[in-house]
């Protein structure tokens, strides 16, 4: 029982351990990192079995009573976050044995991913903020070693802005919890929901949740605090972007999303309409941002912050619904956001650039690229019946259900200057005849195309399979947002039934 | 006692604001180091200070002194250091071959990664706009 809740932080702990031993060993990394991501798929998937009827899976590390030693909470959130955590990290270990994977694989490419991925499934399953912030630290340390690989002078500068920005982030995450430990004295988030309706300085509470919204928004990259994220990510190697892209910002939403709704729930009042103008703001910077550039990392780059806007509007509004659209978005956002990235890769293969105005004429050459391309661009964008459309479809709705007609509004338009974008990228990239100048293809073999294309299809057929089949995603969604707003059903797990209602807990 | 840290939790905070409008890296670096310091006293002050009792159970007490002082604070400050000097210590070493690769420390210098100058391109039309018009 306590096994597979401590697997997803096991497994990649000993794979990060393990490819470090043979560092200079590329051929045995691979076989390694690639079991260790199918078996954290595997056990994913066991947990999500095992939590799909509502069951809160709890553990507490070293037989520490619940408020004082550090629980492991899995419910059914956690446990979708872990699988497509594990889907992420499969796809990217095929797709790093694509080109350039030796030297990648030389300068520590495996110990780092899984470092990586270490830091995302313990943040995905502590109960415990501290524990949190020490999560956030693995995978903010592992994310430096993984953007500057290379080395280059590129990677250098957008190493700094990347690095520099998030330090601040993560200090005022430390200033937060600190100052939550002293108005509540616990740590643990069952315990801490418990207790912070009580607390009676109401505004330093509230100042604390600033203080949380700042810390995760800067890794959500959410309005105004996105700044890092367009001036780092491009600059990654591509398997390194599309892993970033999928899972970093993503733990920035899980972390507002657990610690909104369970912490602050009784505040949804104050800090509602503040997440409701920094989702719209969010939206709107992240979209205009993309639709002036014209390098296809870029774009996507900044398609991500605009997409973050959208999960959000979850905890904005705090309806079931609303909640469970940010859940459904948040799944088919990773799987498409990735994808695209690894795509990136592809056509800089198979053209020699990712400057859109040097490329050209790739629908030509390879239609089947251009069909892999246009799943997950016509998903981003929301275009039925694909699964951008559902997610959209959702977070919309919900939306006009809560009355917030504006936010449908603006919601709609974003979406359709994504389309703008992914069209921008068609237009140039497969459509126009291909320009003359130095951008020729890049040799690689049989065996690095067959790495880059397997996951592309894999995950373009996901999208597929979530746009055609999508009743038992949205259940689950839905599932898993009513199980969020259980407040009570998370505390009776983690503290047990009969809480102990301590008088010394007040420091 | 309250009064002394919130006073040096202010002036660090301050101090390190500053830093960190700084153009310079180490200066931005040393900035880092002042906040998360002021972070550390912060969840010190929060804790309870000024006890000097020490946290231990008495023979045949089921729990401690209502006067202990609080060691979880400490272990809390404990973890954060370490972490911090990691991160500084990794952020020291990025400057140190930034400044090997751009001869330079300040970050108003280097545009590598998104460059000021634009393209070498015309750049009121986009480019299978300006490729049509050109084929006309």
């Amino acid at each position: 029982m306590s096994f597979v809740l401590v697997a997803p932080i096991l497994i990649p702990l000993l794979a990060a351990a393990v490819t470090a031993l043979f560092w200079n060993h590329p051929y045995i990394q691979r076989p390694i990192g690639l079991v260790a991501s199918a078996a954290l798929l595997g056990v994913a998937l066991n947990l999500l079995v095992r939590t799909s009827d509502g069951t809160i899976l709890v553990t507490q590390m070293g037989n520490w009573a619940a408020p004082f030693g550090i629980s492991l909470v899995i419910d059914l959130f956690s446990a979708i976050m872990l699988v497509i955590t594990g889907l992420m990290a499969l796809a990217v270990s095929v797709y790093a044995m694509g080109p350039a994977s030796i030297e990648r694989d030389r300068a520590g490419f495996q110990p780092l991913f899984h470092s990586l991925i270490l830091g995302v499934c313990g943040s995905f399953s502590t109960g415990d903020i501290f524990n949190l912030y020490v999560w956030f630290e693995v995978m903010l340390i592992a994310s430096f070693g993984l953007l500057v690989l290379e080395r280059t002078r590129e990677q250098l500068d957008g190493g700094i802005r990347y690095v520099v920005l998030n330090l601040i982030g993560t200090t005022m995450f430390l200033l937060a919890v600190g100052l939550l430990y002293g108005l509540t004295g616990t740590l643990n988030f069952a315990d801490l929901a418990r207790v912070a309706p009580a607390v009676e300085n109401k505004g330093a509470l509230a100042a604390v949740g600033m203080l949380l919204l700042i810390a995760f928004g800067a890794k959500a990259a959410l309005f105004p605090l996105f700044n890092w994220l367009p001036a780092a990510y491009h600059t990654a190697s591509m398997p390194v972007a599309a892993i970033f892209a999928a899972l970093l910002t993503k733990v920035g939403v899980y972390a507002i999303i657990r610690v909104f709704t369970l912490v602050f729930a009784h505040e949804a009042g104050f800090f509602g309409p503040i997440f409701l103008v920094v989702a719209v703001a969010t939206m709107v910077t992240g979209v205009l941002g993309a639709a002036m550039h014209y390098d296809i990392r870029k774009i996507l780059s900044f398609h991500i912050i605009s997409q973050i806007g959208y999960m959000l509007v979850g905890v904005a509004l705090m309806t079931p619904l609303a909640i469970a659209g940010s859940i459904l978005y948040i799944v088919h956002h990773i799987i498409v956001k990735a994808n695209l990235f690894l795509l990136a890769g592809a056509i800089r293969q198979e053209t020699g650039s990712f400057a859109l105005r040097r490329i050209g004429g790739l629908w030509a050459i390879k239609p089947l690229l251009g069909v892999m391309f246009l799943i997950p661009a016509l998903s981003l964008a929301g275009i039925p019946p694909l699964s951008g459309f559902w997610g959209k479809l959702v977070v919309i709705r919900s939306g006009l259900e809560a009355e917030a007609y504006w936010l449908a509004g603006i919601a709609l338009a974003v979406g359709v200057l994504t389309l703008y974008s992914m069209i921008k990228i068609w237009n140039e990239a497969f459509w126009k005849s291909a320009p003359e100048g130095d951008a020729a293809a890049l040799p690689w073999t049989a065996r690095e195309r067959l790495a880059t294309y397997a996951p592309i299809i894999v995950l373009g057929g996901l999208t597929i399979t979530i746009g055609l089949l999508t009743e038992p995603f949205a259940v689950i969604s839905i599932q898993a947002a009513e199980s969020l707003l259980d407040r009570q059903a998370y505390i009776a797990a983690v503290l047990g039934p009969d809480a102990p209602r301590l008088a010394e807990i007040q420091p | 006692m309250g009064t002394v840290f919130i006073v040096m939790v202010g002036t660090l905070t301050a101090a390190s604001i500053y830093m960190f409008l700084a153009r310079d890296l180490p200066r931005v670096l040393i900035g880092f180091v002042l906040l998360g310091t002021a972070a550390n006293l912060a969840i010190f002050a929060a804790g309870r200070v000024g006890s000097m009792v020490p946290p231990l159970v008495e023979p045949g007490a089921q729990a401690l002194a209502a006067h202990a002082s609080n060691p979880l604070p400490q272990a809390l400050i404990l973890t954060a250091i370490v972490i911090g000097f990691g991160l500084t210590a990794f952020a020291l070493m990025l400057v140190v071959k930034a400044y090997g690769a751009f001869a330079t420390i300040s970050i108003e210098e280097v545009d590598e990664a998104e460059p000021h100058r634009a393209e070498p391109q015309p750049e009121t039309l986009a480019p299978a706009a300006r490729q049509k018009q050109e084929a006309a």
